[in-house]
């Protein structure tokens, strides 16, 4: 008989963790990790903050060197991709039409960028974030005196915004809705975040429509449906990701924004699991499905499947947590904010750059976010898992030790 | 290259190579030591790579940063010998360097 071979589908945060879970739970069989990228497994949140600095380099990036794998026997096919899985004869096919035979699947397939199909999209220096090769691209156009215009003020948005500007150009952030970080947050923490964009030197305009980008051979200009024309040598989309799915539709496993899993990251087909941004889960503690996009997220999914492919039932259960780095900011989020009743503000986000906000859904404490506030943030993720007691009018108080909270 | 010393809160010791200028806390995960879970990849976000250096050591090491100190603080079982692991740089004067990895993180 031959060992029994598990293969994971996608090499990055959760499949790099996966294959490495498996070995230590215990897997004795093969491991092979496809992914279409040419490299190994990376860091994908420095893409935005260090590595697009040029302060790290690609092998900084990577999660773990190559000897480190070869050393447990995982075993990577890199630059491929998958096209097709049969689950009855359990083989997979790859583009160029290799098949594949496994025991065990893993599915890590991650997300990718929503784009923008408008005119003039397909222009050069009109560009996105997601992989190595796009922040390659996007240096081919940083120069000081140049002129950056980012769609979409998100996160990634908000940290390319920082990085570039730090690097000398003059950057404009273009937002569709009302104000930046819409669909992430409070007022409260979009008009801090202006504020500091603002006051390095960043443009943010708000309510923005945009009808297509324009230039001869390479953007020029970004033009608005009012008639408005923002100039620019690069453009960097940046309005959220679409989960890489369709593998798993096709070949029927549930898919409701994102595919599905149990608590035990299992999909439906008893041998294969899923794990990361691809996923959708029904999170016990926020009682509701859930596709989150953070490497806290694709690690900890990741372990809980490679437990359940060696026989293990372990619970996923991890509280969220997501962290951004801007200018000299650190944004540290644990918890989910979405739902919540009241919020208790400690600090002042009108001045300074230290506060942070706690979320309370039914007096239970389920979210919070800390401006430069690590201590806030570590004290706030046990009294949210633990859901523990606080008294709001001390939190609030920023004269109070929040470790005091905790007594 | 300088090795470094993880010893598990069971005891289980390994003495593994880490590179000169790779962080304490990437010489853990690279030779795949349980104890240092490391979930923001070294940017000082998550707490999850805390060690305690061992008390010779300690004022080989350069100071916590403002941001580490306050993270230190807030950690299960902190000590005065408590440090973030990813922001500790190996380096040939550390060669030898012993670490003890908390129970909290496996
Ligand atoms: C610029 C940037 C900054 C970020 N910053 C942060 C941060 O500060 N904190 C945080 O928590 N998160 C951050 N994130 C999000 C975080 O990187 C993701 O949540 C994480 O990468 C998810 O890991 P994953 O393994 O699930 O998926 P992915 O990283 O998306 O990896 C999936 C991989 O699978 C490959 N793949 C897909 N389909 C196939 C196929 N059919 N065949 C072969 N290969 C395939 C993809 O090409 C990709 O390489 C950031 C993301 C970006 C882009
Ligand atoms: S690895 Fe996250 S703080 Fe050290």
């Amino acid at each position: 008989m031959t060992e029994p071979c598990c293969i994971v589908i996608g090499a990055s945060h959760a499949g790099a963790q996966l294959a490495v879970s498996l070995r230590q739970q215990g897997w004795e069989g093969r491991i092979l990790v496809i992914g279409d990228e040419p490299f190994l497994p990376y860091n994908r949140p420095p893409l935005s903050k260090t590595f697009l600095s040029g302060e790290k380099h690609v092998d900084d990036l990577l999660i773990r060197p190559e000897a480190q794998y070869e050393k447990v026997g995982i075993e990577f096919l890199l630059g491929q991709r998958v096209v097709e899985i049969d689950r009855h004869n359990k083989t997979l096919t790859l583009s160029h039409g290799e098949i594949f035979n496994y025991d065990k699947l893993a599915l890590t397939t991650g997300s990718r960028v929503r784009t923008l199909d408008i005119p003039g999209s397909d222009l050069r220096g009109v560009l996105y974030l997601r992989d190595i090769n796009d922040v390659e691209q996007i240096r081919h156009f940083i120069g000081p005196d140049k002129k950056a215009v980012i769609v979409g003020g998100g996160y990634i948005g908000l940290e390319t915004a920082a990085m570039l500007c730090k690097l000398g150009l003059a950057v404009t952030i273009l937002e569709a809705g009302e104000r930046i970080l819409n669909r992430v947050t409070v007022p409260e923490l979009s008009a801090f975040y202006t504020r500091v964009h603002n006051e390095e030197g960043v443009q943010i305009e708000t309510d923005v429509d945009i009808s297509g980008f324009g230039g001869q051979d390479r953007v020029q200009e970004v033009q608005c449906k009012d008639g408005h024309v923002y100039p620019a040598d690069l453009v960097i989309i940046g309005i959220g990701v679409v989960p890489n799915t369709e593998l798993a539709e096709a070949a029927g496993l549930v898919v409701e924004n994102g595919i599905r899993v149990d608590a035990h990251c299992l999909t439906i087909d008893p041998d294969i699991v899923a794990a990361g941004d691809c996923t959708n889960h029904h999170n016990p503690f926020y009682q509701c499905d859930l596709r989150l996009e953070s490497v806290q997220n694709a690690m900890d999914q990741a372990k809980v499947a490679a437990a359940t492919l060696c026989n293990k039932a372990i619970q996923y259960n991890a509280l969220p947590w997501f962290w951004s780095d801007q200018y000299d900011i650190k944004l540290q989020i644990a918890g989910i904010s979405s739902g919540h009743e009241e919020l208790v503000l400690r600090g002042e986000p009108e001045s300074g750059r230290k506060f942070s906000v706690f979320y309370f859904r039914q007096d239970k404490m389920i979210a919070v976010d800390a401006i430069n506030s690590p201590q806030e943030f570590m004290i706030g993720k046990q009294i949210i898992s633990k859901g523990l007691k606080v008294d709001k009018i001390m939190l609030a108080d920023s004269s109070v030790s929040i470790r005091d909270l905790l007594q | 290259m300088p090795v470094v010393t993880y010893i598990s809160h069971d005891g289980a010791i390994n003495d593994v190579e880490v590179a000169s200028g790779t962080s304490v806390m990437q010489g853990a995960v690279d030779n795949m030591i349980d104890g240092i879970v490391a979930e923001c990849g070294g940017s000082c976000s998550c707490a999850t790579c805390h060690v305690y250096i061992d008390d010779a050591w300690m004022d080989k090491i350069p100071a916590a940063s403002e941001m580490e100190k306050d993270m230190l603080e807030c950690v299960l079982e902190p000590e005065s010998n408590s440090r973030l692991s990813c922001q500790i740089s190996v380096t040939d004067e550390l060669d030898g360097l012993v670490v003890k990895l908390p129970a909290s993180q496996f």
